[in-house]
């Protein structure tokens, strides 16, 4: 074991999949000599060479396309969109195209690529770099969506979604890239992808979260402890496909339920699964469920941040709403 | 500006330098007779027979898939006709492990290519088994999204450059095609990574209603390889003689390690742009029709072999009655797939369904199942 921040513990799962599989290729902006923007793939090519770790020119369209053509001469591709919001260039790639390649030739071809990209906020970038845009890909038929809050889940579920044989799109929170270290094993590990984890039991209410919102929401959790009340927090960790099992069981035990996400109300995932409780839980429901999100506007200039993010505050006053329906 | 800026400024003699360049590539004109002889291919009287075949049977491919599509037999489907020799000479210089990236005109090279014809018609009436490729024809199914099969040609060339294989992957697009970002795009990649990539542009002259010189003011399209630093060549798509040799010729620098290509085949459909309802009488006249009638690829060749006593009517019937008979007993074929389920097509989204998918499964099963 060793203390890892997520961004080490992301190096360290790419590390395992390039050593224990010769067809993982890595590529992307600035990911070789350089190591990333965020030095994620930091000393992966001086490792593995050049043709295993490898820069492109500056076009996801075009990466895009390449993970889709070196997986039909059997690679394994993980190539790295340097920032979320720029995923609008290769949305033809990734929903046209990577989505729907196992299904339009009948389970001829498939494709094993993982999509990594930065987003998130908190840490004041320039424009268009930590929009929330999850809830595009949640709704592409054909797509696995993981995002992990902590090292130890990062490393587990990056490892299965490389070793998964359709594609993941597997989005890393700019803030927790090094916000804390934990405990994280060495060796290789896999958490299976469409699998929730309770982060924290409680049985008055269940908060769901994913992303950064997991910490707020523990961070919330916490204070309403205080105030007596017993808080679940569920990290969803794969926003697509959802892990309904783990959602509902929490649903039944504690009777309440809150969304949280830190993109737009009208974006992301939290409506679904509202939805989902509400087709199979309704019996169990004490209150609506709720959800906390941010506001329905483009994603604030860097300076307004602060104002616009949601917090645990946020979560808090929500999930006092529900408590006290 | 002053004369003697001109001298060693002037961007606008430099447009007009590097414009002249690309001429037209040729071997055959339209009266069959060779007009480049130093460029005649090394093919046998044999691969000479066979090209002409394969021509003639596309030719009838094209008729009577037009007419199945107006029976209502058929469903998306995009003529090729007049297209013979920039669609089937650039094939017949690859081979059989090439790649084809194919766009959504380009089914008789996939064809050609191991597809069989059956299938290729159930890809038109929208069916998934159409898309089944066998194992061992390197085709992917004609591509939807004009630009997207550019890209995915550089990474196909980049994953052969890794196997150290020495073949190709080609693709094709038409005129219009070429003013898509994925179509800088995936030149410029395979130009960067040097792979053995060969991109064609077939240029029809229009894209649906476009006219050519709507899409660009660049005099031709080959010149746009310079913006990659690839070599590129301007070809009389009309003359199989013509694109042949530059596909073999880009064929054999990419197996070399030499990098990609961008051929330009200056070609024409003679009919509608798909049988979607597109009437080409909107915006084309009958002159232009006649003018590029004259230029048929078929009859130019056609002659060429009946000089060399390598043709005659009597092997163009054979031809096409054995096109005709094929292509019935491929309908027929493609009539006898089972129809597609819900379950099918909920089984081919992945290796293992996830929880929403495996829940529609068994709703769609008991549906189906009653």
């Amino acid at each position: 074991m060793a203390q890892m921040t997520m961004i080490q513990a992301i190096t360290d799962a790419l590390r395992c999949e390039l050593k224990n599989d010769d067809n993982v290729l890595v590529f992307g902006e600035d990911v070789g000599v350089n190591g990333g923007v965020f030095r994620a793939t930091e000393g992966l090519q001086k490792e593995f060479g050049v043709d295993r770790v490898f820069d492109t020119p500056l076009a996801e369209s075009g990466i895009g396309g390449l993970a889709v053509g070196l997986c039909l001469t059997g690679f394994r591709p993980v190539p790295e969109i340097q920032f979320f919001g720029f995923v609008y260039e290769v949305m033809d790639s990734i929903s046209g195209q990577l989505a729907r390649y196992r299904y339009r030739t009948g389970n001829t071809f498939n494709m094993p690529v993982t999509i990594r990209s930065p987003f998130g906020g908190g840490v004041h970038t320039p424009e268009m770099h930590s929009d929330s845009l999850e809830g595009l890909m949640a709704q592409q038929p054909g797509l696995k969506v993981v995002i992990p809050s902590t090292p130890y889940d990062a490393k587990g579920l990056l490892i299965s979604s490389i070793r998964d044989n359709d594609p993941v799109v597997f989005l890393e929170h700019l803030k927790l890239y090094r916000s804390f270290r934990e405990e994280v094993p060495e060796e290789s590990y896999t958490i299976p992808l469409g699998k929730a984890d309770v982060k924290r039991e409680g049985t008055d209410l269940s908060i769901f979260a994913y992303g950064l919102m997991v910490h707020e929401s523990l961070r919330a959790a916490e204070e309403l402890a205080k105030e007596g009340y017993s808080v679940e927090v569920v990290d969803l960790r794969t926003i697509s496909p959802l892990d309904i099992d783990t959602i509902v069981a929490s649903v039944e035990k504690t009777n309440r339920a809150i969304v949280v996400q830190e993109a737009q109300k009208q974006a992301g995932i939290a409506a679904n699964v509202v939805a989902e409780i509400n087709e199979r839980a309704i019996l169990s429901l004490e209150a609506p469920v709720l959800r906390v999100a941010a506001p329905d506007t483009i994603y604030p200039f860097p300076q307004a941040e602060n104002i616009w993010l949601p917090n645990y505050k946020d979560i808090i006053e929500t999930a006092k709403k529900v408590l006290t329906f | 500006m002053g004369e003697k800026i001109t001298k060693v400024f002037n961007p606008a003699e430099t447009l007009n330098e590097i414009e002249n360049k690309f001429e037209m590539f040729q071997i055959l004109n339209e009266k069959g007779e060779v007009v480049n002889p130093e460029a005649l291919p090394d093919l046998s009287d044999d691969e000479l027979v066979e090209l002409m075949t394969r021509m003639v049977y596309t030719r009838i491919l094209d008729q009577r898939s037009i007419s199945l599509n107006r029976q209502g037999r058929l469903g998306f489907y995009a003529p090729t006709a007049g297209q013979e020799a920039s669609q089937l000479a650039s094939h017949f210089a690859l081979e059989k492990d090439d790649w084809i990236l194919p766009g959504y005109r380009d089914v008789p090279q996939i064809v050609w290519h191991g597809l069989p014809l059956w299938k290729a018609f159930l890809f038109s009436r929208g069916h998934f088994v159409g898309n089944q490729i066998p194992e061992g024809v390197n085709v992917v199914p004609p591509q939807i999204i004009i630009g997207a099969q550019y890209v995915q040609t550089a990474g196909v060339a980049l994953g052969l450059k890794k196997r150290g294989s020495k073949t190709v992957a080609i693709t094709y697009t038409g005129d219009g095609g070429s003013s898509q970002g994925d179509f800088y795009e995936g030149i410029n990649f395979a130009g960067a990574q040097k792979t053995p990539a060969i991109f064609i542009v077939q240029n029809n002259q229009y894209a649906i209603s476009t006219p050519r010189e709507v899409q660009t003011a660049a005099k031709t399209i080959a010149q746009k390889g310079i913006a990659a630093g690839i070599p590129s060549t301007l070809v009389d798509g009309m003359d199989a003689l013509a694109v042949y040799v530059a596909t073999k010729d880009a064929r054999d620098r990419a197996v070399r390690g030499e990098g990609p290509s961008l051929i330009e085949t200056m070609c024409y459909r003679y009919g509608p742009h798909t049988m979607s309802g597109d009437d080409p009488t909107r915006y084309r006249t009958s002159d232009i029709d006649n003018e590029w009638a004259a230029k048929d690829p078929i009859v130019r060749f056609r002659i060429f072999l009946e000089g060399k006593g390598l043709w005659n009517e009597q092997k163009e019937t054979e031809v096409i009655e054995r096109a005709k008979e094929e292509i019935k007993e491929a309908i027929k074929k493609a009539d006898e797939t089972p129809k597609q389920k819900v379950t099918d097509l909920i089984s081919n989204m992945f290796e293992e369904l996830p929880h929403n998918l495996k829940e529609q499964y068994e709703i769609y099963k008991a549906k189906e199942s009653k």
